[in-house]
């Protein structure tokens, strides 16, 4: 069986692999620019994609993602710089000589073609023997099997979307492409959708390639996201790492919120890096600081922070700003979130778990703001403290 | 339902605001009737214009000469036997009729269809450069169907430079020509029914997505083989219309065969047609071939469209 990697109940889930196990393969992007006359889409891009592994491009629409994604599919040829799948250079190899499949974000099904047919177009392509039971397989896969003879126009939304995964997944290419698959479907059934690739995923081992606007659906599925801008990745890592320490302002503001504070660097001393804040001393570990000299951008998340009240002592090792006015409550169940603010310092977000039930604080009221050093990052003082925000 | 009472149940409507569910069937019967009524124009039109003289034209065909009339006298009978009279006199004009239609359907196919995907595909997005294909592919509309005919006589003429270039490049024997040939009738109906061909496959193909195609690649599928298996079938509507649209009126069509070709070898069954009603006043043989070729050609495109299958189609 091709399928090394599927999980234990591999026995009883449908066999998707094909005669070529191509996957188990990195993909891996060298120096990849492409220009549209003068317009860089995608701005030497060098990264690598271990196989197996469930890989996000995040970005805002018109940072370069999908050119990257059709690049690789073999849709869009780059201007410079080669792409290569399992140590082989497919950068001059057309579409349908790439190891390659793509889940269309507008699925793309061939209207003329029953569900059967269009989840076997590629084996028959690759003259795979017994094409036809394959493809039932594969919509066993996504249990779309009584479906079968259906015409894609008699599907739901839904149902497109993962007959286009298995016309994609059977052939169980060594990268699988998915162009905002999840983009068209509303926000139940995207939930649904999320933790279902996941788990198709995880059962057929195959790298998956993931291009979204959605930060939250990024971080819901993949291992490792790469988050895209301007046509270059600004950061790459695991959800937490990105979202705990991000290291520009426009991945602290696009991936999840945060509060970014102009400062400058007083000292650098015992690992800690000491920043004036408009007057306040916050320490930012050396560690989590992008920059340790002159002036700085200090940032942290909303959910990390406590609102005190301004009469209440002090913890002495913790960062505190303020004392600023509540300017807004809202009350969304899970947590309530706070509009803080503090002059000469603008707008503070804090977000605190409704632990004791209700708002802890109200609009008019004078607070401050502390939160643990821990927390704090550090970015560069020349990003704009406000890239991202409108995109996110 | 009649004028009148369509007319008194909208009086009803309108006088009795307060009128219980026995009248809520009302306006919707009206509505459906009233959208009947708008059909009149159409069908009387039909009814003076076509639907009577196909009855003339069945009931001329059925003609006898009249006992030592002139010629041009009939009168009235049931003389069937004009049918196998005329189909035995006529067969060869019949058959090549058919045969000239379905290669110069062919033909514009061939020519049609590449010149459609490139305005519906290839420069897709580029509004203007399609719009201005689409103009040149309008334009010869812009004149008479005759004259454009007529010009192409002056092109293929023995003097002029198609035959000459020909010619001197050996591709032609010093004593041909291409007027009065078969060639040059076919291509003469070729190039006047090609838009018919070609606009009809452009609607089709420019309603398609152009990701299909995309994922035909995406799908092992090299471009030739996502042709055959994606964008041909999807484009078959426009196609079956394209050659209908070319091959009914070419098959009637006598004036390519009057001005390209010759009265010996090239005679289609329009201009035979033509010549017995208007040349030698044989009306009965002129019907009864009239007949004869509509019911062919209903025969044959009824067999086309079964065997297409267009309601399988998107």
């Amino acid at each position: 069986m091709a399928l090394g990697v599927a999980g234990p109940d591999a026995a009883a889930t449908p066999q998707v692999s094909g005669s070529t196990s191509d996957s188990g393969a990195d993909l891996e992007l060298v120096r990849v620019t492409k220009a549209f006359g003068s317009f860089l889409a995608v701005d030497d891009l060098t990264l690598t994609i271990p196989s197996g592994s469930f890989f996000a491009l995040l970005g805002p629409s018109g940072c370069g993602k999908t050119t990257t994604l059709r690049m690789v599919a073999g849709l869009e040829q780059p201007s410079s710089g080669s792409i290569s799948i399992g140590g082989t250079d497919v950068t001059d190899r057309k579409a349908y000589q790439r190891p390659v499949n793509t889940v269309f974000q507008s699925y793309a099904l061939f209207p003329h073609l029953t569900v059967l047919e269009n989840v076997a177009f590629g084996l028959r392509r690759k003259h795979v023997p017994d094409a036809v039971a394959r493809a039932g397989e594969g919509l066993d896969l996504v249990e779309l099997r009584h479906l079968a003879d259906r015409k894609p126009a008699q599907l739901s939304g839904g149902q497109q979307q993962r007959v286009a995964l298995a016309r994609a997944l059977v052939n169980n290419p060594a990268v699988l492409l998915l162009d905002e698959p999840l983009g068209a479907l509303d926000l139940k059934l995207r939930r649904q959708m999320q933790v279902e690739l996941k788990r198709i995923q995880i059962e057929v081992g195959l790298t998956f390639v993931h291009v979204t606007h959605d930060q939250e659906e990024a971080m819901t599925m993949a291992d490792t996201v790469a988050v895209m801008n301007a046509g270059r990745i600004e950061q790459m890592g695991s959800p937490a790492e990105l979202y705990e320490l991000p290291r520009t302002a426009f991945v602290a503001n696009f991936l999840g919120q945060s509060n970014l504070l102009p400062g400058t660097v007083r000292e650098v001393r015992d690992g800690w890096v000491g920043v004036d804040v408009a007057g306040t001393r916050v320490v930012v570990p050396q560690a989590r600081a992008v920059s340790q000299d002159g002036s700085v951008l200090v940032g942290v998340r909303p959910e990390k922070v406590l609102l005190l009240p301004a009469s209440e002592d002090l913890p002495d090792d913790a960062n505190v700003i303020g004392p600023g006015i509540v300017s807004d409550v809202s009350f969304t169940g899970v947590s309530t979130q706070y509009q803080v603010e503090v002059p000469g310092l603008g707008t503070f977000g804090v977000f605190a778990q409704n632990l004791a039930g209700g708002a802890s604080a109200a609009v008019g009221d004078r607070v401050r703001l502390a939160w643990a050093p821990g927390f704090t990052f550090g970015l560069d003082g020349a990003d704009d403290a406000s890239d991202g925000v409108d995109l996110a | 339902m009649s004028i009148a009472a369509a007319l008194s149940s909208e009086n009803a409507a309108s006088v009795g605001p307060a009128s219980g569910p026995a009248l809520a069937a009302g306006p919707t019967r009206r509505a459906r009737s009233g959208a009947y009524l708008l059909l009149l124009p159409g069908l009387a039109y039909l009814v003076v214009f076509f639907i009577l003289p196909v009855v003339a034209l069945l009931a001329t065909s059925l003609y006898v000469p009249v006992p030592g009339g002139d010629v041009g006298q009939f009168q009235p009978a049931f003389h069937w036997q004009n049918y196998p009279d005329a189909i035995t006199a006529f067969w060869p004009q019949i058959v090549r009729s058919f045969a000239f239609a379905l290669i110069a359907t062919f033909a514009a196919l061939l020519i049609g269809y590449p010149m459609a995907y490139v305005i519906a595909i290839k420069v897709r997005g580029k509004t203007l450069l399609q719009g201005l294909l689409l103009v040149l592919l309008i334009a010869p509309f812009f004149t008479s169907f005759i004259l454009r005919t007529v010009a192409w006589k002056q092109i293929l003429a023995d003097d002029a430079f198609v035959v000459t270039a020909l010619k001197w490049l050996h591709l032609m024997p010093e004593d041909g020509r291409l007027t009065a040939t078969a060639f040059a009738v076919v291509a003469g109906l070729t190039y006047n029914f090609l838009p018919f061909m070609a606009l009809p496959i452009y609607a089709s193909l420019e309603r398609m997505d152009i990701r299909l195609i995309e994922a035909g690649g995406d799908l092992y599928a090299s471009g030739l083989n996502t042709f055959w298996r994606v964008t041909l079938p999807l484009s078959m509507p426009g196609v079956v219309s394209g050659t209908l649209l070319t091959f009914i009126p070419a098959s009637g069509d006598y004036v390519n065969s009057s001005l390209l070709g010759n009265p010996v070898s090239t005679s289609m069954i329009g201009q035979v047609i033509d010549s017995r009603f208007f040349r030698v006043s044989d009306y009965p043989t002129a019907s009864a071939l009239s007949v004869v070729l509509m019911v062919a050609i209903l025969i044959l495109v009824g067999l086309y469209v079964r065997r297409a299958g267009t309601e399988d189609l998107v």
